[in-house]
Formats: structure tokens, sequence, C-alpha cells
């Protein structure tokens, strides 16, 4: 027990270290911007078309569902602000957080994991190359960038997809009084929420990708264990910290 | 002591430990410009930590270390890393850069280097070619490492070591894995670029034929070939400046000749001598 939980406060510190690190090359020459465009690829338009799905569907399910809720109160043609608000408060951020996190921690993970099974990042640093610099800087950047712009994607399609099922199938209420309600219920606080979020989501995922990565070892089967690591670990982050910016802005 | 001045890499009582094992235990010794050191030992036996703590990838827990008469230990990582670069290294599977090209890979460390050491895209071009001319590799620049074979990987592996002409360069295992004929062919590539740069070498091995190569042979710049250092007379430096170790749970249990080696009455340090 002992030795497990010194394990764990050791792998803590370690954590904060390399994202100290991590943060403070963002300020330190030389700054790799082709790497972090190339990892902008990767994560921003690499993860778009499911990032994409999951709104319109998420947006789709959540005005089906709320109609028949909405209905019982005799307050159907509210389901724009209350899709409105679940998505751009929180499903949206969660959700999006938890794609590219399946997605791209793992990527991270098993890409870093493989350079340090076979030495590349010890040849990195014997070449006078920081690894932390060149591969996890970039990485931290297009992500914490990247995952705003989906997250803001994921709600906009999100309620498309809410009006398709609440105007055009359900006949619920008319489409302009479907965008005007979706759009008046948000208020500066949401939409602050909304994108603080994804940019510390977008830290997380980075972070814990690169760490879980950058500390593989044990061959090939270290890598897949890292990659399954980097998975779970940045999924219950994001819950957690979703959690405590929704106390923070609730209490404001 | 003078000759410690000149020293490219020069261990101090260094040990250092992996939990309840030695990776490394007093090891002192010194290198200088144009020597050579064969390590030989067994798995484990603390070789690869060895070549690591000698350009800082690795920090002992005790001893000195100086790379290029300056004290590397404890100093922080950030501070090490221009000073990493002036020394070539070939690692055990080559590590190169799987998503780079070959030329790409070769050119990474005079890219690091832009900033002490400018060069033109021809200049680095020439320089990139060279080295793979070095390594009878040049029609293979636009390859990626996965298209090519395992010798011909720790041979880019060498061209990228040397392409910076490094004062010292250190070899992890440089023929483990390969067949005679490509470990030969890897061990002549490293003896001729001892003697066409006067490298100082750190060479961590198996094999006792690829000590005996280094201390044997050397390289003939008239007829491009490797030639029989004769046994005798003042002309024989290259046995002169080849001297063996033998690791043992993190110790330098042999240091000496290849003479001494063969030599040598131990019956773990016989396991790398010729018999």
């Amino acid at each position: 027990m002992l030795s497990f939980l010194k394990d764990l406060i050791a792998s803590f510190q370690e954590f904060v270290f390399v994202a100290g690190r991590a943060f403070q090359n963002i300020f330190r020459r030389p700054h790799y911007y082709g790497d972090v465009l190339i990892q902008m690829d990767i994560i921003g338009f690499g993860s778009l078309t499911i990032v994409m799905l999951t709104g319109f569907f998420s947006g789709a399910i959540i005005a089906l569902q709320m109609s028949r809720a909405l209905n019982t109160y005799g307050a159907a043609s509210q389901v724009g602000s209350i899709v409105s608000l679940t998505l751009v408060r929180e499903l949206g951020p969660v959700l999006t957080a938890l794609l590219v996190a399946g997605r791209n921690a793992s990527g991270i993970a098993s890409e870093l994991g493989s350079m340090k099974v076979t030495e590349q990042i010890d040849a990195m640093r014997a070449l006078g190359t920081d690894p932390v610099q060149k591969l996890i800087t970039p990485r931290l950047t297009a992500t914490s960038v990247m995952l705003p712009l989906l997250t803001v994607i994921a709600d906009a399609i999100g309620l498309v997809g809410a009006y398709l099922v609440s105007v055009p199938l359900l006949g619920l209420l008319t489409g302009s009084e479907y965008w005007s309600s979706s759009w008046q219920v948000l208020v500066y606080n949401d939409l602050a929420q909304g994108l603080i979020k994804p940019f510390i989501f977008g830290i997380i995922i980075a972070l814990v990708g690169c760490f879980y990565g950058m500390r593989t070892s044990g061959g090939t089967q270290g890598v897949g264990h890292a990659t399954t690591q980097a998975v779970v670990a940045s999924s219950i982050w994001i819950f957690f910290v979703a959690l405590l910016i929704d106390k923070i802005f609730v209490n404001l | 002591m003078p000759e410690d001045v000149e020293a490219l890499v020069q261990f101090d009582d260094v040990s250092t430990q992996f939990g309840d094992l030695w990776a490394l235990r007093d090891v002192s010794f010194g290198l200088r410009k144009s020597e050579t050191r064969i390590i030989f030992g067994a798995a484990g036996s603390g070789k690869t930590t060895l070549l690591k703590a000698a350009i800082g990838l690795i920090q002992p827990d005790s001893g000195k270390i100086c790379l290029f008469g300056e004290e590397i230990t404890n100093r922080s990582e950030h501070a090490l890393f221009a000073l990493r670069a002036k020394a070539g290294m070939l690692f055990q599977e080559s590590a190169l850069f799987d998503s780079l090209t070959v030329r790409e890979n070769v050119e990474y460390p005079l890219r690091n280097q832009q900033s002490e050491t400018p060069l033109t895209e021809e200049e680095m071009e020439g320089r990139v070619r060279e080295a793979l001319r070095f390594v009878e590799l040049e029609h293979t620049l636009d390859k990626l490492p996965s298209e090519l074979s395992g010798g011909m990987r720790r041979r880019v592996g060498i061209a990228r070591a040397i392409v910076t002409e490094p004062p010292l360069v250190l070899y992890d295992s440089p023929t483990a894995g390969l067949d005679p004929i490509t470990a030969n062919t890897i061990m002549a590539l490293i003896a001729k670029e001892r003697d066409v740069r006067q490298t100082a070498s750190l060479i961590v091995t198996h094999r006792f034929q690829d000590g005996e190569l280094m201390a044997n042979f050397r390289y003939d710049a008239g007829t491009e070939e490797l030639v029989p250092v004769p046994e005798s007379g003042g002309d024989s430096t290259e046995r002169a400046l080849t001297k063996f170790f033998v690791m043992k749970e993190g110790e330098i249990v042999f240091s000496g000749s290849r003479e001494q080696l063969d030599q040598a009455t131990d019956p773990y340090v016989r396991r790398f001598a010729k018999h």
C-alpha cells in the first residue's frame, strides 16, 4: 500500500515536472512551428469528421428526448434553449474532449511510446534536441488551440441536428423560434465555460498522452499499456476537471 | 594531471544503481583523441549505461564525469544539449527517426547545430551526401528507415553519428544481431572513421572479433581498404591506442591490451578473449 502511494506521488511529481517544462518551452527557443502545424492538422482536421458526426447526433438525440419530457409540461417550444445550454455548457466540450482523448491521447502515447522503446527519444537527446521542446510543446499548443475550435464546430452542428429533429421532423416550433430561443438563452458565462473547458481539456489530453508515451518501457507491450493508460487517465481527468469548472461557474 | 586535461571523456569513481543492481560501480577511466576503448561484458553488466552516462543521458548517483573537459554530472538537462551534440552516438538498434527519410535523418544533427555552425542548403546537402558516401549508402537518400535492412540502418546510424565530424563517437553494440559479413562491414567503417578523422571511440560489443579488427587493422587511404597492422615495430599505433575493458555487474573487472586480454586467467574475462 505504502509503495503504491509512493509510486503514485512520484508519478504525479514527474507529471508536474514534465508539464512545467512543456509550458516553459512555449516561451523558449527554438520554436518548432512546423511541428505545431502538423499536430494541428492531425488533431484538428483529423478529428473533424468524427467530432461533427458526434455533435450532430448528440444534438438530435437531446432534442428528441427533451421534446417528450417538455411536452409533458407543455413547454415543447423551449427545446432550442435546452439543447443550446446543454451542448454549449457541458456536452459539447466533454464529448468532443472524450473523442479527441480516445483518438489523440492514444495516438500521442503510442507514437511517443514507440519512439521511447526504440531509443529515438534518447537519440534526440544525444543529438542535442530537447524532446520536451520538440515533441510535447507542439502537441500541447496544437491540442489546446484546436479543441476549443472543434468544440465550437460540434456545438454548431449539434444545434443543427436538434433543429432538424424539433422543426422539420416533430414540428414543435418554427425555425426562427428555435434559433432565436437557442441563441438568446446563452449568456457570457455559458460561452466562457464552453470555451475554457475545451482549452483545459486540450492541455490535459496532450500532457497525459505525452507523459504516458515518454515513460513507456518494456517494448511493444509497454506501448499498448501506455496507450490504454493515456486514454483512461485523460478521460477521468476530463470528467474531474469538468466537475471542478462547473462548481466554479455555478458559484459565479 | 595534464593528460586528464586533454581527455575527451573522463570518469572518476562513477557509480550508479538501478534498484539493488549496480549499473556502474567505481568506474574510472579517461579517453583521449584517437584512442579506442572496446567494452565487453555480459548482458546487464552496465555497458550501455556507461555509454549513456558518458554524454549525460543518464546521471550517475555518485562520482564525476567530464565531457570535452567540462563536468556534466548534475548539470541540468537543458545545459547538456549543446555539449552532447558535439559527440556522435550510434544506438543499438540505430534509433533512426522512422518518420524521417534517410536524408532528413542524416541532416538532423546539422540542422540542429545551425545556430553554432551555419550551413547553406548546398553545403548541408554536400555534407549529408559525403557522410552517406562514407557508409556507401548514397543511393538511399530518399528512402525511409523501414525500407532498409538492419545492416543498412546501422550504416545510416553511423552516417548520422559522424556527419558533424565529432571528435568522439560512441557505438552501442554496432554489430549486434547482424550476420558476420555485415558485422565486419560495420566494424570496417568504424575503423575507417577512426583512422580518417582520428576520432576517439567507445565501442560496446559482445564479439571479440570486433576488438580484434579495431586493434589489428587500419584503414589505408591509398587502397581504400583495411590492412593489417604489422605485428611489431613503432608503427603499430592502433594496437597501442586500442584498449579493452571487461565489465561485470557495473564494474570494470579488466582493463588492458588485446595481448593482456588473451592472457587473462579469470574465467569471466576469458569469455571475451580469443581462444
